[in-house]
């Protein structure tokens, strides 16, 4: 048990902890800011897989990893559009329409790479680091927190500034309004279906950029089906941030060092079942849940369409 | 009876409507990757429905279904938001694979089968304890707390399939077999297997329980309002517990006949993952058992036909998830259509929509009762 703690396997653990967390990180904050303006995005796994597709063909034809992660996000919100258009406009259940939405990205990125890749199967060139001048020479963390792809340090920076957004700004102070007091925002004049819009698109944009982040840069291909259910968890991260955006790095370091955990293991020669491995962070949330049981704060109108004058 | 025509050519238009826009907007998609979409409809329709054998395997398939929609039913009744079906029905179906073979030289058949479904209904009800648990107590979340034990309750699954479950023959970690004679007794002539009898019964049950007892009544009123069970003295509390219990039962049956009927054993990492598929077709019937069980139905149809046909046409069967998603969509705009035309029962009660927002506790005086409602 003394070689638990090596070098190699603390680097290994928290560069794949980090690696792992990304897309949690990015969908769960997208998730955190349309919770907040009351649209509970069940979608966001057909949104991260439509990125994650979108993203890897637009890397693959273009040869450059930055268009392909900016593609990726711009297929996300289109995806958020769907969203958007049936029920923040239309006023449709949201649980239905994000779970049609899941079955048709599932199903249409599924398709497509089968009939177009399926034989080729090409891969990305691995993703360029780039090393924190100084702090990268650190011991262990140098190696795992200052040696990454840039996109992990933007991704601390939009949390940061999602914080300050929500917080600081009107327009944060709009978004939580739209999700607690809709009939307040109305009466005050902010138009209510244009702050939820812009909030799933939001979501939309996190997510593509999650499922981006996962084909391009984790993977360096797609696979079929390749979010494996991570769109839950990120919903699921985004809820017990409660609307407090830093949260959500704590939530998405937790389930990504336990994804990391099993590998790193291995490397030092120790194999453990990955079963075990993959339920610790649900089972943590749960004990912490049960021992302190308490309200989950969620927007009090998250999840209700929003009508103007209707009881 | 001119009333009940009425009701009944409008509700095939709300179906059928957008099953034809999905079938074309697939079938565009088919154009586009040079199928020809009449061939595979044709052969979809065949295999699903017209081809004897294919027809028994769509009554095979529709046996989980149906269970899940049951369990499903009650929770959302009573607006639990019960997401871990997953979970609940690998347990039912690991505890049944793993328990079955091994009962049968004491027991007998006939006792096996009674003992292991019942095991796997407990397993499920169990599963469900500790979301519905802490949201009776302490009002947290239950779409949190589901989908985390589904998660959980996946892994449990594999452990224990690969672990005390697990057959000494070698090869890909699974469970013994239970021998064919010793699975659910077929019906008939046919390979359709009695489970699909237990699932009828099952969803007929639920359907008389929920619309023609006081049982129903009641979760029907936590549902719908909360408060106003908690203020005609209703134990909401534990009906809450009781609604979940019920919910993870049948959908851990579900697992159980799904092993006992068709496959004999678990292999590791087996997930159909039905729950997700259920889910919004139960919404579309309205919480309505028996509408829900016609577009089970259908739904066991298309994915029995589809996959025979996505092999012929040598596309990924997964374009049948599209075309569900699809049909998913356009059913709930043609929904807003018809709304917009009349007034409607919404599809969702008011109170599932207010669990989802809130996840309160049943006494919570600090919010209002309709939240985000203007009162203008």
């Amino acid at each position: 048990m003394e070689d638990l703690f090596t070098d190699t396997f603390l680097t290994a653990l928290i560069a794949g902890g980090v690696l792992a967390a990304m897309p949690l990180l990015f969908a769960g904050l997208g998730e955190l800011i349309s919770e907040q303006a009351g649209v509970l995005n069940v979608g966001l796994e057909g949104m991260m897989l439509a990125g994650a597709y979108g993203g890897f063909v637009v890397a693959i034809e273009s040869d450059s990893i930055w268009l392909g992660l900016g593609a990726g996000t711009v297929v996300g919100a289109l995806v958020s559009l769907v969203m958007v258009v049936f029920c923040v406009r239309m006023k449709l259940d949201q649980i239905v329409i994000g779970i049609g939405i899941v079955l048709v990205a599932e199903g249409l990125t599924s398709l497509l790479f089968d009939a177009r890749y399926a034989a080729s199967r090409p891969r990305l060139p691995a993703a360029p680091e780039w090393s924190v001048p100084g702090l990268s020479e650190l011991p262990v963390l140098g190696e795992s927190i200052f040696k990454q792809h840039p996109i992990v340090y933007i991704g601390v920076a939009l949390v940061i500034a999602a914080h300050y957004m929500l917080r600081r700004t009107s327009v944060g102070l709009s978004l939580r309004a739209a999700g607690d007091k809709p009939a307040a925002l109305d009466a005050a004049g902010v138009n209510v279906d244009a702050t939820r819009t812009w909030a799933t698109i939001a979501a939309g944009l996190g997510a593509g950029l999650g499922g981006a982040y996962l084909s391009v840069i984790a993977a360096g291909t797609f696979t079929p089906f390749m979010t494996q259910g991570q769109g839950f968890i990120a919903i699921v991260i985004a809820m017990l941030a409660r609307g407090t955006a830093p949260w959500t790095i704590v939530g998405s370091l937790l389930f990504g060092l336990s994804l990391s955990v099993a590998t790193a293991l291995q490397l030092i020669g120790i194999d453990i079942q990955t079963d075990y491995v993959q339920m610790l962070p649900f089972v943590v949330v749960i004990v912490v849940l049960v021992l302190f049981a308490r309200r989950s704060y969620l927007p009090s109108a998250l999840g209700l369409p929003y009508v103007r004058g209707e009881r | 009876m001119k009333a009940l025509a009425a009701r009944a050519s409008d509700t095939v238009v709300a179906v059928l409507v957008p099953a034809i826009l999905a079938l074309v907007a697939t079938g565009l998609l088919l154009v586009i990757l040079d199928r020809d979409p009449l061939t595979f409809y044709g052969d979809m329709l065949d295999r699903g429905l017209l081809d004897w054998p294919g027809f028994q395997e769509s009554v095979i398939r529709m046996s989980p279904l149906l269970l899940i929609a049951a369990g499903l039913i009650i929770a959302f009744r009573a607006s639990l938001w019960n997401l871990g079906a997953d979970g609940q029905f690998l347990l039912g179906a690991a505890f049944a694979a793993g328990l079955a073979p091994s009962f049968v030289g004491t027991l007998g058949s006939t006792l096996t089968l009674i003992a292991v479904m019942a095991i796997a209904a407990a397993v499920g009800a169990l599963w469900t304890v500790i979301p519905a648990v802490l949201r009776a107590r302490y009002g947290v979340n239950e779409i949190i707390t589901t989908l985390m034990t589904s998660f959980i309750g996946i892994a449990v699954a594999n452990v224990l399939v690969k672990g005390p479950f697990r057959t000494d023959t070698g090869g890909v970690a699974r469970t013994d077999t239970l021998p064919l004679d010793d699975r659910l007794p077929l019906l008939g002539d046919t390979q359709i297997n009695a489970g699909i009898i237990i699932a009828v019964v099952a969803i007929l049950a639920v359907h008389f329980v929920m619309t023609r007892t006081s049982l129903g009544l009641r979760l029907r009123v936590l549902g719908e309002n909360p408060r106003a069970a908690e203020h005609a003295g209703l134990h909401t509390r534990r009906l809450i517990v009781l609604a979940f219990m019920a919910s993870g039962a049948l959908i851990g049956l579900a697992g159980a006949v799904e092993i006992l009927g068709i496959w004999g054993s678990f292999r590791a990492d087996f997930n159909p993952a039905f729950g997700l598929i259920v889910i919004p077709l139960v919404f579309l019937a309205r919480l309505n058992a028996i509408g829900a069980g016609l577009l089970v139905a259908a739904f066991a149809v298309i994915q029995i036909g589809g996959e025979s046909a996505a092999r012929k046409s040598e596309v990924s069967s997964d374009i049948l998830l599209a075309l569900v998603g699809l049909i998913l969509l356009f059913m709930a705009v043609t929904e807003w259509l018809r709304a917009r035309r009349r007034a409607r029962p919404p599809l969702i009660t008011p109170g599932l929509a207010e669990a989802v927002g809130a996840g309160t506790a049943p006494r919570d005086d600090t919010r209002p009762a309709q939240p985000g409602v203007p009162t203008g």
